[in-house]
């Protein structure tokens, strides 16, 4: 590098290049002022710095990073056109297969036993637009849980305050991106696995649409609530990300047909005349103080703005997290029958005995408490003599639950709510007691449950410096109605250009 | 819902793990709070809800039965535990009695 470029924040430091959005890396790149492989290094250098507190990452790939990004400047070099995402490091989240880097979902039962032979998708169309792997990111094993403190190797941590965790499942990813670890993330959202993360963490994280993503890779937990996603740094990356890995897949089945929009064109600055619904079960019993008044403070701004604010309701919110979840046990149940120690991943090597015999152990060994729970009350509820009570009920009130949503948007554009109850809790504060961890998942469920698009927006920080999330939701496939109101909040707000102090703030 | 040690057992047969008595005991407790928890849907009327199992409206794909490559056995056979002979070797199905043609 030949010397500081580009922003200079307000105290008149230079940013290091980790520390800058992929749209103005990307300019930087194009105006020669910079490499694809200072980027990398600068962001390689980043995670050798910070990793061993935060611990983001359960793989990290240097070299072939490196070697990918020298491409990139010779490209550049022989003045090529470059694809949109040309040399941005991008984590994706270790429960998306990348063929040739073991993706583990933080699970025993596929750490050292699963090299995928294929890239999911969404990581073909990542390598397709030019972005660099750069790792594989950590997360509650199998996508089961709310802080990644269920990842069978180790908690990540959240940047803002190392004690407190990062959100989850998602949370190595969100980590990651607020850390300066990666420029880019993918995530997963099955109940919230993207939002919340991206609230504790301060970054943007969205839940396409179902159907909006292709989910040809992403090892299954519950099929019908399964979503892939962008986590970034502001709400222009993450419409670029967006628009890269969106589209129908002949090998996801339900991927949708529907034509991909120019998610960037939708970033107008401009709320007027929009109808945003405040839902009042959203603002109930068991919101934080703190969270209620910043999620109220940018509702209050989106009204000066010229947006108009609508009280709706929900009527079924209260049977959300019951319903989300016996839903979500079921499917995984069913999923996670395929980890028999037969084809891939781990074997128990024990004393010989049947097939049988060799298959339960080899799950026994494999799973961790949480998974193992949640393949429990899932057969449970599938069982025969529970399946009316339990599944067959849960699907119908699902049915109230999405009818909810289209009387709610026939009244209004786009929902207001926040993301969690509380910002991050200290890590340990809710391991052991499950039930209180999954009611903690009340404000997101509903749109995975119904299918809907949704987002997380940092609106605030709290007394103790921990970043709060607000969250939008728009009908099926308007994501570009929620970009164009989270655009409008961020260019109006400055909770964006706040970055977390990571090592100093371990207590 | 109450869940005895028993159910615990009979459930985890059903989904092939193997769990230790201290395993058991935990699960039983925590399996009866969380179905108690569950058992709140049964306040919701939905008589003349039809149940919803996506949340968009699936088609039939069809695609032409067209021959593919596929990908090489050794690819296939990269993750696999054991393997033999260009196959996964997995433990014994069948008693050494009943295996085998003369047994049969």
């Amino acid at each position: 590098m030949t010397g500081p470029v580009g922003r200079v924040t307000g105290g008149g430091m230079v940013l290091e290049l980790h520390e800058y959005t992929a749209h103005e890396l990307q300019d930087l790149l194009v105006a020669k002022q910079i490499t694809a492989g200072e980027i990398i290094e600068s962001v390689l250098q980043r995670i050798a710095q910070v990793d061993e507190q935060v611990q983001a990452y359960v793989t990290v790939v240097g070299d072939s990073a490196r070697a990918q990004a020298r491409a990139v400047d010779e490209r550049i070099a022989r003045n090529e056109e470059l694809p949109p995402l040309a040399g941005l490091p991008v984590a994706i989240k270790d429960n998306i297969c990348t063929q040739g880097v073991a993706t583990t979902c933080s699970a025993r039962m596929l750490q050292d036993h699963h090299v995928p032979v294929y890239d999911a998708t969404v990581v073909a169309k990542l390598k397709a637009a030019g972005a660099i792997l750069i790792g594989k990111t950590n997360l509650d094993e199998f996508a089961m849980g709310s802080s990644t403190e269920n990842s069978a190797f180790f908690p990540t941590r959240n940047p803002w305050k190392l004690s407190h965790v990062p959100g989850g499942t998602s949370g190595g990813s969100a980590a990651a991106v607020s850390a300066g670890e990666a420029i880019l993330a993918l995530g997963s959202d099955t109940g919230g696995s993207i939002r919340q993360p991206a609230s504790f963490c301060g970054v943007v994280g969205l839940k396409p649409t179902y159907g909006r993503v292709s989910r040809y890779g992403l090892v299954a937990y519950a099929s019908s609530l399964d979503q892939i996603g962008p986590l970034t740094r502001d709400v222009t990356d993450c419409a670029t990300l967006l628009g890269v890995i969106s589209g129908h897949d002949p090998r996801d089945s339900t991927s949708v047909q529907a034509p991909v929009p120019n998610y960037r064109a939708a970033l107008r600055a401009d709320v007027h005349g929009l109808r945003i619904g405040k839902p009042a079960e959203y603002f109930g019993e068991g919101l934080s103080s703190e969270v209620r008044q910043a999620v109220e403070q940018a509702i209050e701004q989106l009204a000066s703005w010229g947006a108009e604010i609508v009280d709706v309701s929900l009527p079924h919110t209260g049977y959300a997290i019951a319903d989300f979840y016996i839903l979500a046990m079921a499917e995984a149940s069913s999923n996670l029958a395929r980890y028999d120690g037969l084809k891939y991943g781990y074997r128990s090597g024990g004393d010989a005995g049947d097939l049988e015999d060799v298959v339960r152990r080899t799950r026994a060994e494999g799973f961790g408490d949480e998974v193992k729970r949640r393949i429990m009350l899932g057969t449970y509820a599938l069982s025969a003599g529970y399946y009316d009570a339990y599944y067959d009920k849960a699907q119908r009130v699902r049915a109230l639950i999405k009818q909810d949503y289209e009387r709610a948007f026939a009244q209004c554009d786009v929902l207001v709510c926040p993301v969690s109850p509380f910002p991050a809790f200290a890590i340990g504060e809710k391991v052991h007691d499950p039930l209180q961890m999954y009611l903690a998942d009340v404000y997101t469920v509903t749109a995975n449950l119904a299918g809907i698009p949704a987002l997380s927006i940092p609106c605030g920080l709290t007394a103790a410096g921990l970043p709060v999330g607000l969250q939008l939701k728009a009908p099926w496939f308007q994501e570009p109605r929620l970009l164009r109101v989270a655009y409008t909040f961020e260019q109006n707000t400055e909770h964006h250009h706040k970055t977390p102090p990571v090592e100093e703030s371990r207590s | 819902m109450k869940i005895t040690v028993e159910d615990v057992e009979h459930v985890a047969v059903l989904a092939r793990l193997r769990l230790t008595d201290e395993e058991k005991a935990g699960y039983a407790i925590q399996l009866s709070a969380i179905l108690e928890y569950f058992d709140k849907l049964s306040e919701v009327d939905t008589d003349h809800v039809a149940p919803m199992s996506h949340p968009i409206d699936l088609e039939n794909v069809f695609r032409p039965d067209r021959a593919a490559e596929s990908m090489p056995t050794e690819t296939i056979l990269a993750n696999a535990p054991d393997q033999a002979e260009d196959c996964f070797r997995v433990p014994l199905v069948l008693d050494h009695d009943d295996a085998g043609p003369e047994a049969t």
